[in-house]
């Protein structure tokens, strides 16, 4: 074989889709999906007096038929009613077009704050490090970001924007970086300080953000800051309808994928990430400093949350609430096990989550199935992920085969 | 009588390695079997099975003649198979009948142990197999050769009469060998049987009453002590003629490249375990340090490379001053760096070959070009050292926690000295490896040698000092207690300053007594 072969071989070799890998994953879902399904027929009166009137085959029938409801209603809540959709094509007509993909925009909306903040979880855990964090580090950046949103005026779209989105990095990464910090100089563990900084975050924007506090709106009763300057806004993605919410934060999202991706496994800081994750032991042998790339790991870590929390303020909310939208931070760390702390596997989880959380709202109206049976699914989907031993003996799957690369999750106390 | 154990056609695939390759064995009562093999034979493996802990492809286990299905070691423990690991499975802060009740306690009235009659019954076990263990004593307290015996004792405890011993020896001082030999004598005498796992020729000739030599998943042959020497095995295990001597020429020390001053380095308990040592290696010449382990050597090379801070003294490499360097800063100043614990400091085993081949030069051209490594280039650079340094593996892809042990030395190996340096420190470089890769790991050693590099290698293996310096540095309790030429010295005067006594004295001690 010449070696130009030899070198194709490889190329393909890691660029093929790894079903292996992601064969429990998705069966995770399926599974789930099923038990949802179940939970949906047993919780349902319908189906309890359909048995009773007409028998079993009745019962199963009327089943069926509430789980087809209700998870059509998911699906139409999530993505758009196919027909309109199609109904709008064929006319022409560009309103109703809008009107049709609203859900799936809406999906997408929940989906970036997503992203970023499973990208923060995946980047910890390849660094062995349990960044439990992102909700407070993505408070900090809505600080950040929305104090740099208000309080330059008369500033250009072209530098405002881009100084509101640093604002936030910068503000995650420093919330992040001080349970790095601390992990690096003291050996203190990660996964306590973050949740303490999380606290913290949560009472600092509380009293900067309370009525008559530094960064109040004035004259206002409730605990909110001041609107952002238009000139701070992310762009809609459709202009002509303000109800959708959707905006180039989704691609800023995606750009971030990329961007963790290349930095992880293209560039020596994302293999000195990698091996201070794998083994930090080696990695001092190797030279690398185990506590600066600590430190570094938790800061890129905490502005990616950070970037959750900026977009959603510059492009959905424009202005923060004290009770800001959150669970952002919590729900990454269930992405980044779904995605098995890898960039594509994050965007695909968030996707996922996006579609659960935006559909389940629809759902709840249509099916009167409450909105709690999708943390159920997430619940059960991360059950899965985190015993992967259920999945692969329900299926009969192979074990892993030893020695590949996993991530470790997070070290036992007192250990480096 | 059927033998005690009878193994026909146990066969065990792992994905790309055939482990186990229909092998037939048998383990009579009362008897030492030594099952020899190189790292990968498939030793390891098959006493796995054994243990219950693999299930086999194919093949029947028998005991007594029975057919016997073993799914886990509880299984093994009931069919009387012990196994005494190579890492020591006790819990340091209990005593040893503490450690040796747990899991089948002795109670009383339903809820309360009774330590009072286990503590008994393994005083009765340990005199009757002349073991000589404290019942009372904390396991933490024990030397390791004690350890071992505690660990002999849990098996004895649970009735086992079949005892695995893997690679017994590897973690023993010379003297504790002998007394491990003392104790399966006496435990063969009383009609146990053992199975003793090494690759150690000497050992194996020593003890057993029969040899059984793996090669590659297959039994390759059979035979006894009296019928066999160390040459013999060797070929056997690797398959042809081995050349235990290493062969080399004089040595031409030139300038020096490390200089050690009054060194005094501290250990894990902040205690002095390198106690104001001072030495030189010159550029073409090996320095070998022996001493029983415990003496400060670990200390003494992690000080050397940046891994554990200096309290006082000075370390000059190539005329740098590199005292308290990061070990990078030690790494570009021209050192390789071998370490004792591959697995833990060499390697990160879940990252290919090729990824490892390049953990310490990751970040420089032409691996990185700024901060963007060159994949085509780690890859190029892989399967040229994978070829050069005649590491076995199915793909330079291969993780590196799929090798065995000897090719995870050898990916060690081939990343440090492909590199342009002036210092090698080698801890333990052949630790636990088979005679194959010993001989190929000596012979480049001795070859960056001859071409001018200053080579430090640390042994707990006496004969591979011996067989590899050209001068010794013994260390006892963290000091050095003489530097001695190799070809002047004998293992007995080595011995003697290993155990912290120099030889005059002890002729003059001799004599006295002689005159007493």
């Amino acid at each position: 074989m010449t070696q130009e072969k030899e070198k194709d071989k490889k190329e393909k070799r890691i660029l093929k889709i790894n079903w292996q890998a992601m064969a429990v994953p998705l069966l995770a879902i399926f599974t789930a999906l099923v038990l949802g399904a179940l939970i949906i027929a047993f919780t349902d009166e319908t189906v309890y007096a359909a048995f009773r009137e007409s028998g079993f085959f009745g019962g199963i029938g009327r089943a069926v038929e509430v789980i087809r409801i209700a998870y059509g209603a998911l699906f139409i809540g999530a993505f758009g009613d196919p027909k309109l959709l199609w109904e709008a094509i064929v006319h022409g007509d560009g309103e109703a077009f809008t009107q049709a993909i609203y859900p799936f925009t809406e999906t997408l909306r929940v989906t970036t704050p997503y992203i970023f903040a499973g990208l923060a979880v995946a980047l910890g855990f390849q660094g062995g490090l349990f960044n439990i964090g992102a909700e407070g580090q993505y408070f900090i950046a809505g600080l950040a970001t929305v104090f740099v949103g208000y309080s330059l005026k008369g500033v250009p779209a072209i530098i405002h924007l881009p100084l509101a989105l640093l604002a936030g990095i910068a503000g995650g990464a420093f919330w992040g970086a001080i349970p790095g910090y601390l992990k690096a100089k003291t050996g203190a563990h990660e996964v306590i300080n973050t949740i303490m900084m999380n606290y913290i975050a949560f009472r600092f924007a509380e009293f900067m953000l309370d009525v008559g506090g530094p960064m109040a709106r004035p004259d206002s009763f409730r605990p909110v800051s001041p609107e952002i300057e238009p000139s701070a806004y992310l762009p809609q993605f459709f202009p002509s309808n303000s109800a959708i919410r959707f905006n180039w934060g989704f691609f800023l999202a995606l750009a971030a994928a990329a961007f963790v991706g290349w930095l992880l496994y293209k560039t020596t800081l994302g293999y000195e990430i990698r091996t201070v994750g794998q083994n930090p032991h080696a990695a001092r042998y190797a030279g690398i400093s185990v506590p600066k790339t600590i430190i570094l790991t938790m800061a890129i870590s905490g502005g990616l949350a950070g970037l959750a929390g900026a977009t959603d303020i510059l492009g959905v909310l424009h202005f923060m609430p004290n009770a800001f939208a959150s669970g952002y931070g919590f729900d990454a760390i269930a992405l980044a096990l779904l995605g098995k702390s890898n960039p594509v596997g994050v965007v695909l989880a968030s996707l996922l989550f996006g579609a659960l959380r935006a559909g389940a709202r629809y759902m709840q109206g249509i099916a009167h199935i409450p909105l709690d049976i999708t943390s159920i699914l997430q619940g059960v989907i991360i059950v899965f992920i985190a015993a992967p031993e259920i999945i692969q003996t329900l299926y009969r799957l192979k074990q892993k085969i030893e020695g590949e690369e996993g991530v470790v999750f997070t070290r036992g106390w007192g250990q480096m | 009588m059927p033998p005690v154990l009878e193994l026909k056609g146990i066969t065990k695939r792992f994905p790309g390695v055939l482990a186990n390759d229909h092998i037939d064995l048998t383990l009579n009562e009362g008897e030492v079997l030594a099952l020899l093999g190189e790292n990968g034979a498939g030793k390891s493996t098959l006493m796995n099975i054994l243990y219950g802990l693999y299930t086999p492809d194919e093949g029947e286990v028998y005991i007594r003649g029975k057919k016997v299905e073993i799914e886990g070691p509880s299984d093994a423990i009931a069919q009387g198979i012990g196994m005494v690991h190579q890492h020591f499975m006790l819990i340091p802060v209990l005593t040893v009948t503490e450690n040796v009740m747990l899991g089948m306690e002795s109670v009383k009235y339903g809820l309360f142990l009774d330590q009072a009659k286990a503590a008994k019954r393994v005083a009765e076990l340990s005199h009757k197999y002349s073991l000589d263990v404290d019942p009372d004593a904390l396991v933490g307290d024990l030397p390791v050769g004690i350890q071992q015996r505690v660990e002999i004792i849990k098996l004895l405890y649970r009735s086992a009469d079949i005892l695995i011993l893997d690679e017994p020896t590897a973690v023993l001082t010379p003297q504790e060998v002998e007394g491990l030999f003392e104790v399966i004598r006496s435990l063969v005498a009383q009609g146990k049987s053992i199975i003793f796992i090494s690759h150690k020729l000497k050992e194996v000739l020593e003890i057993s009453d029969r040899i059984v030599v793996l090669r590659r998943g297959k039994v390759v042959g059979e035979t006894r002590p009296q019928e066999s020497d160390e040459r013999k095995l060797a070929a056997m295990m690797v398959g042809r003629e081995v050349i235990l001597q290493v062969p080399k020429g004089p040595a031409h020390p030139g300038e020096k490249v490390l200089e050690v001053e009054d060194l005094y380095v501290l250990n894990e308990q902040e205690q002095i375990a390198v106690d104001g040592i001072s030495f030189s290696v010159r550029a073409g010449e090996i320095v070998g340090v022996a001493g029983v382990q415990g003496n400060g050597q670990t200390e003494l090379v992690e000080a050397l490379t940046g891994l554990r801070p200096i309290v006082e003294g000075t370390i000059r490499v190539a005329g740098q001053e590199v005292t308290n360097a990061t070990p990078r800063t030690i790494t570009e100043a021209g050192t390789a760096h071998i370490p004792e614990d591959r697995q833990r400091d060499g390697l990160v085993l879940s990252y290919p070959i090729a990824d490892n081949l390049i953990l310490n030069t990751y970040y420089l051209p032409p691996v990185a070009k700024g901060m963007v490594m060159q994949r085509e280039v780690i890859f190029s650079i892989a399967e040229r050292l994978v070829k050069e340094y005649d590491v076995r593996t199915p793909s330079i892809l291969t993780p590196a926690g799929n090798l065995s042990g000897g090719n995870q030395q050898k990916v060690i190996v081939a990343r440090e000295l492909s590199r342009p340096v002036k210092l090698i420190i080698a801890s333990q470089p052949t630790r636990g490896l088979d005679v194959g890769s010993i001989e190929y790991i000596h012979s480049q050693l001795v070859k960056k040698r001859d071409e001018g590099v200053a080579v430090f290698v640390v042994s707990a293996e006496l004969d591979e000092i011996m067989s590899l310096a050209d001068r010794i540095i013994v260390m006892f309790e963290g000091k050095i207690m003489d530097i001695v030429p190799a070809e002047k010295a004998t293992k007995e005067e080595l011995g003697l300053l290993m155990a912290g006594v120099h030889p005059t004295d002890a002729a003059a001690e001799a004599e006295k007594e002689a005159v007493a």
